[in-house]
């Protein structure tokens, strides 16, 4: 043999040797991913198209069965409406009122508007179950400290608040009492970063403080804002809690039973044992997610720099 | 313009003077409108996000008729906090302390793990090169964007094929796979760590382990308060997952076993119950419990909210 494949050899061991340390590195995380991210929509997939007979999967048997089971009954039109109004609701409205907050509290940074972001930071705690429990505290218009409004609307009973008409507009409500201070702090974040150079720019050619919050300040956290789009919209879409305890579980309000379609696919599942179709059906809403984030992301090139990088 | 013409408009009062630092130091640049604008606005906020705060913390104080009558910020009496406190604690025997207990375990071993896991994982992510990395890196963005009650369902259906359901393993498994804790440590690593430097100990005999074990690591550590704050945050309050998952009494975390609780008594449904001996559980009882489920998170949020400002503004989520 010639010397030239000996000299080759040994580059090409580094360069696998590299590759077999990064896969290492790797490894781990991938096996999890398999396992709990893509594994359960893999096998989600393989359940919406299978027929369940004595609760066994029979795989590849049902065909499009599940789908139109799930797709065709009487509530899927009535809950799908229902998390729309939600959306169109609570999207533009969480996502405008937390920039405001924020571009608010960085006009004058300082002890003022550090407690009072601490204040809307705390409620982020408030979550799940021990929400609702205040939720239902606060609409309550003989116990809560927001009764006076509540009773000067017209509303003196829980029952009398809590009508199916207003539960996008209540969710909402709810949801920005819990969520806003995160976000809140992340844009707060944002604005931090951005150089004093430009804003001392801005000052010396007469901007004042609102003028730069709306010209300056606000075009540069558009990638949080497009970040904070994406996070808020695929979140909501899978509204659950808060209809399934206020609905079903805790107090029996005027609230119908299966009010979002994640709490209809859940019904699928464990009141009718139909796993079929609550697959197929969790399968749509991942698809409504995932779309609308992946349409954002294109039209915004959002995250271009990075995996690029 | 010249010299005279200017001089009498443009001198004004050493008092005016004064008045204009004075109104400028108070008022900044945004004017008197702007001023009590922005206060009226965020005022608002204030009554939206701490009223209901105030009134939970006051809340245990107060009977049943205590919590009508009384003005709803005002404290009731010593003796309901009492009372209160030790319904909780005699609800099936202290469970809530059996609750708690399984938290902290699914919180403080899901951390781990996913920190073990996600941090060499995001940090090759950004120092080499390598087939498949592209890939794996979408995929990280895709997982990350889905919310995690997304995945609930398909969980359970696949849990379920294994036999894990209704075990810890169904709670803390799922919560290692951190997707959002690999991508923020890819950033992180990507802008702040120098590949030069790295090169440089290659040279010097170092290995790809040694390299991440002690140049990598130790500059974590900054990143380590964000990722375990996200990781808590998201774990502690994890209640549709567990509540599919988990039917055993004695295997909930603190937000299931709160809904049980509260969905066993009458507590804020007045004439309902279904767990014997509980129909002396009362509003005050819940928030008493509620509070105790969500003082721990207050906590940790009170220490971790400059980390998520920094982590902001670092650009550890860039565009």
């Amino acid at each position: 043999m010639t010397s030239l494949p000996i000299k080759a050899a040994p580059r090409m061991n580094r360069k696998w040797r590299r590759n077999l340390n990064a896969y290492l590195f790797v490894l781990p995380y991938l096996l999890f991913m398999l396992a709990f991210g893509l594994g359960p929509g893999i096998y989600a997939i393989l359940i919406s198209f299978a027929d369940f007979k004595f609760g066994v999967p029979d795989y590849f048997s049902a065909g499009f069965k599940n789908y139109v089971t799930a797709f065709t009954d009487y509530r899927f039109v009535f809950t799908m409406t229902n998390i729309a109004e939600f959306l169109v609701i609570s999207v533009p409205l969480g996502i405008a009122l937390v920039v405001l907050i924020a571009l608010l509290l960085h006009m004058r940074p300082g002890r003022f508007a550090s407690t009072l972001r601490t204040l809307f930071f705390i409620p982020g705690a408030v979550t799940g179950p021990a929400l609702l429990l205040l939720a239902i505290f606060m609409f309550s218009p003989q116990m809560s400290p927001f009764g006076f409004i509540q009773r000067a609307m017209g509303y003196d009973s829980f029952d009398a608040l809590i009508a199916p008409e207003r539960l996008p507009v209540i969710f909402t409500v709810i949801g920005f009492f819990s969520g806003a201070g995160l976000w809140i702090a992340i844009h707060f974040g944002a604005l931090e970063g951005i150089s004093n150079e430009v804003l001392e720019a801005a000052k010396i050619d007469g901007c004042n403080a609102w003028q730069q919050a709306l010209y300056i300040k606000f075009p540069l956290i558009r990638p949080y804002i497009i970040y904070q789009f994406i996070l808020i919209f695929a979140g909501n879409v899978q509204l659950f809690v808060e209809p399934q305890l206020l609905g079903t579980t805790w107090i029996m309000a005027n609230v119908p039973q299966q009010w979002s379609p994640n709490q209809l696919a859940y019904s699928f599942a464990f009141d009718l044992g139909n796993f079929g179709a609550a697959a197929a059906l969790s399968l749509l809403m991942l698809a409504v997610g995932l779309g609308a984030a992946y349409l954002v992301i294109r039209w915004t090139g959002f995250f271009d720099i990075d995996v690029s990088a | 313009m010249s010299l005279e013409k200017s001089v009498p408009y443009d001198t004004p009062s050493i008092a005016q003077q004064r008045r204009k630092a004075i109104s400028r130091r108070i008022l900044g640049d945004m004017g008197p409108i702007g001023y009590f604008v922005r206060l009226a606005i965020l005022l608002v906020f204030v009554l939206y996000f701490g009223l209901p705060l105030l009134w939970l913390l006051l809340a245990p104080s107060k009977d049943q008729t205590a919590i009508i009558t009384l003005k709803p910020l005002a404290f009731g009496n010593w003796a309901t906090v009492l009372k209160s406190w030790s319904n909780v604690n005699e609800y099936v025997h202290g469970e809530i302390w059996v609750w708690f207990k399984n938290s902290v375990f699914y919180v403080v071993s899901s951390l781990a793990i996913s920190l073990a896991i996600g941090i060499p994982a995001g940090y090759i992510l950004a120092v080499a090169r390598f087939p498949g990395r592209k890939l794996l890196l979408w995929l990280t963005l895709i997982t990350m964007l889905l919310p995690p009650s997304a995945m609930v369902l398909p969980l359970f259906l696949e849990l379920n094929l294994v036999h894990l359901i209704n075990t810890v393993w169904s709670v803390i498994l799922p919560a290692c796979f951190f997707p959002f804790g690999v991508y923020l440590t890819y950033v992180y690593y990507s802008s702040s760590l120098p590949t030069d430097l790295l090169d440089a100990a290659r040279v010097d005999g170092c290995s790809e382990f040694a390299l991440f074990r002690y140049i990598a690591l130790p500059l974590a550590k900054p990143l380590l308060g964000l990722l375990a704050f996200i990781s808590f945050n998201a774990n502690w309050n994890n209640f549709f997952g567990p509540y599919v998952m988990l039917s055993n009494n004695k295997l909930f975390n603190m937000p299931v076993g709160l809904q049980t609780m509260i969905a066993g008594t009458s507590a804020i449904r007045p004439g309902f119950n279904t767990t014997p001996g509980m129909l002396k559980f009362q509003q005050a009882d819940a928030a008493l419990a509620g509070l105790i489920m969500i003082v721990p998170v207050v906590i940790v949020f009170l220490f971790a909210q400059r980390y998520v400002i920094a982590g902001a503004f670092t650009g550890s989520v860039k565009g």
